[in-house]
């Protein structure tokens, strides 16, 4: 695995408070990695120290082996597509593509204008300005504007979230066949767990500065080193010091003695959400538990009484000592 | 509905009638006019004073008026701009910066400017340090010229370019300076490419409010020009007092308006081009 960005033990302390605390990370070429969690975790300022916008207060930034963390932004070949896009309103479409080639030498910067807007379909529509553009097209232009550069590694920040939700599932899955295209590192920061999982190769999840767990979508969603880990990347029913996801859990009418782990629980209520009914119970220790079963299946009427189980395997299971 | 309308810009139309139209209106009638032996205007009907305006002379004056202002506007640009942008980047004390800006004020522009004629004077402070330090032996003519005229200008209408330039600057996004240095624009390129370009709005009312009063400007010339350094409004003050040639004042007058007018069409219309 070859490394192309580095961050050792970064932290980024202001005077008010610790925005980023000891983040180690690694990414290997090509690879779609995203930053996820809550607002004000840190997820941002590391992307900004990565571009060049922060200077980290401690830590050491490397690109390609080379640290990185005092150069000037216009120094790193690393590239950003900025949450709000930042298009440069007084350009035109090709004018904002061709806006870091100029600095180059080269007669092909018409090819790569033209190639890059090809891929990110905007052929056409290269003397429109900003303002003429949909939401879509406007973060295609920034993502163009930083692709045609071929950066080491691409810098995106929340750039799905000004787009409404209809088309944000379409341009997801365009982003991530761009970035399969060009074979460009993407390092996503995002706080939606859905675009992290759908999207990323590995993925590291931020809390207040400091970064939790890093590993693949399935390894974080199965198997949550933290707490903080395992609810923010979906819902949780805790029962004693085990959590256990809605939809690994079953509702039975009679006790199972199959090897499962069962808990007697009263049915509250049902919520129909379309693809699924999620039931809402109470065990009889007084938890609540959301249970998230197929609307094929049995219904269940507010009152009942009844057995959640499920497999010991599905059980998140954390020994919050070792982890800090 | 109507009538309430009416009542209520009532004000406004007699303010616009009485004090603007009706002097307007005056000041035509006078240019077309012949000159009183004393002043004043008596019969007949004439178009002399416009006819007279092509003469070299006149047409000098108006030149000279042009190229004064338009060494004003470009200097006040020149001078305001970096100041606006270290106000507008500034991370504290903007409001202190803006109140240093406006505070010359405070003080009567015909008392600053009579103050810049202490300074620049054979015998002024400029003159007597630099002789002093042995830097000149005679006095250097600071004073009288051209070069004192644009300088009174500069100094008068600074606060003009750098309060506009200013409220642009302040609204700019910064995330689009951080854009272009990430796409590889080093602070110069960022600067014009992005920063001036995005600036134009605030560089285009700075220069109109500067360019504008400098080409009618009367004071200014009268004090730090000496007489010498003549621009059109002293023209058309010499014509209401020594000259006795109201017609011909008036005419002047009409003309500097008619020109004024003309290049804020121009402007206007530019805007509505680039916008577009």
């Amino acid at each position: 695995m070859e490394r192309v960005l580095e961050l050792r033990d970064v932290s980024k302390h202001y005077p008010s408070h610790h925005a980023v605390n000891g983040v180690s990370l690694s990414l290997a070429r090509g690879e779609f990695f995203s930053l996820l969690g809550p607002s004000g975790c840190g997820k941002t300022t590391t992307l900004r120290m990565v571009a060049g916008f922060e200077e980290p207060t401690r830590g050491e930034i490397r690109l390609n082996g080379a640290s990185i963390q005092h150069l000037k932004p216009y120094q790193r070949n690393v590239s950003t597509v900025f949450q709000n896009y930042a298009l440069f309103p007084h350009l035109s479409v090709r004018d904002n593509v061709e806006f870091g080639l100029r600095r180059r030498a080269g007669n092909h910067i018409a090819d790569r204008v033209r190639d890059v807007l090809d891929l990110v379909q905007l052929a056409g529509k290269e003397s429109r300005r900003p303002a003429q553009l949909s939401g879509g097209e406007r973060q295609r232009v920034a993502l163009a504007r930083s692709l045609v550069l071929e950066p080491d590694v691409l810098l995106l920040d929340e750039p799905l979230s000004a787009l409404d939700p209809n088309l944000r599932k379409q341009v997801r899955a365009e982003l991530k066949a761009i970035q399969r295209r060009v074979g460009i590192t993407f390092l996503f920061v995002t706080h939606d767990q859905e675009e992290a999982l759908s999207l990323s190769d590995r993925l590291g999840v931020m809390n207040k500065g400091c970064l939790e767990q890093v590993g693949t979508p399935e390894e974080i969603y199965l198997r949550p080193s933290t707490r903080f880990v395992a609810s923010f990347l979906g819902a949780v029913n805790w029962i004693g010091d085990v959590g256990v996801r809605p939809e690994a859990m079953r509702i039975a009418r009679q006790a199972s003695t199959n090897g499962h782990r069962s808990r007697p629980a009263t049915i509250l209520h049902s919520t129909f959400l379309g693809n699924c009914v999620h039931v809402d119970t109470r065990l009889s220790e007084g938890e609540p538990a959301v249970v998230e079963i197929s609307r094929l299946g049995e219904t269940f009427a507010p009152g009942e009484q009844v057995h959640l189980w499920w497999e010991p395997a599905d059980e998140l299971r954390f020994d919050e000592l070792h982890q800090k | 509905m109507n009538r309430l309308r009416a009542w209520f810009l009532a004000p406004t139309w007699t303010f616009v009638v009485t004090l603007f139209l009706a002097p307007l209106a005056i000041i035509l009638g006078y240019s077309l006019l012949t000159r009183g032996v004393y002043g004043g205007i008596t019969a007949p009907w004439t178009a002399e004073s416009y006819q007279r305006l092509i003469d070299p002379i006149y047409l000098g004056i108006l030149w000279r008026s042009l190229w004064i202002a338009g060494a004003s506007t470009l200097l006040c640009l020149l001078l305001g701009f970096p100041l606006a942008l270290f106000i507008s980047r500034a991370e504290k004390h903007k409001n202190f910066y803006l109140g240093l800006v406006m505070l010359p004020f405070w003080t009567s522009f015909l008392v600053r400017t009579y103050a810049w004629m202490f300074l620049l004077r054979d015998t002024g402070l400029v003159n007597t340090i630099l002789q002093k330090l042995g830097v000149i032996h005679s006095p250097v003519p600071l004073l009288y010229n051209d070069g004192a005229v644009i300088l009174g200008l500069v100094y008068g209408y600074l606060p003009f370019t750098v309060l506009p330039l200013y409220a642009t600057l302040e609204r700019l996004d910064r995330t689009l300076l951080e854009a272009a240095a990430d796409l590889g624009a080093k602070p110069w390129a960022a600067l014009t490419r992005i920063t001036i370009p995005l600036s134009a709005p605030g560089i285009r009312a700075g220069a109109i409010l500067v360019f504008i009063p400098c080409l009618g400007a009367y004071l200014t010339p009268d004090l730090l020009g000496g007489g010498k350094s003549v621009m059109i409004g002293n023209l058309i003050q010499n014509q209401f007092t020594t000259a006795r040639d109201w017609p011909f004042g008036s005419a002047v007058s009409l003309v500097l308006m008619a020109l004024v007018m003309v290049l804020l069409f121009a402007i206007a219309r530019g805007e509505g081009e680039s916008l577009l």
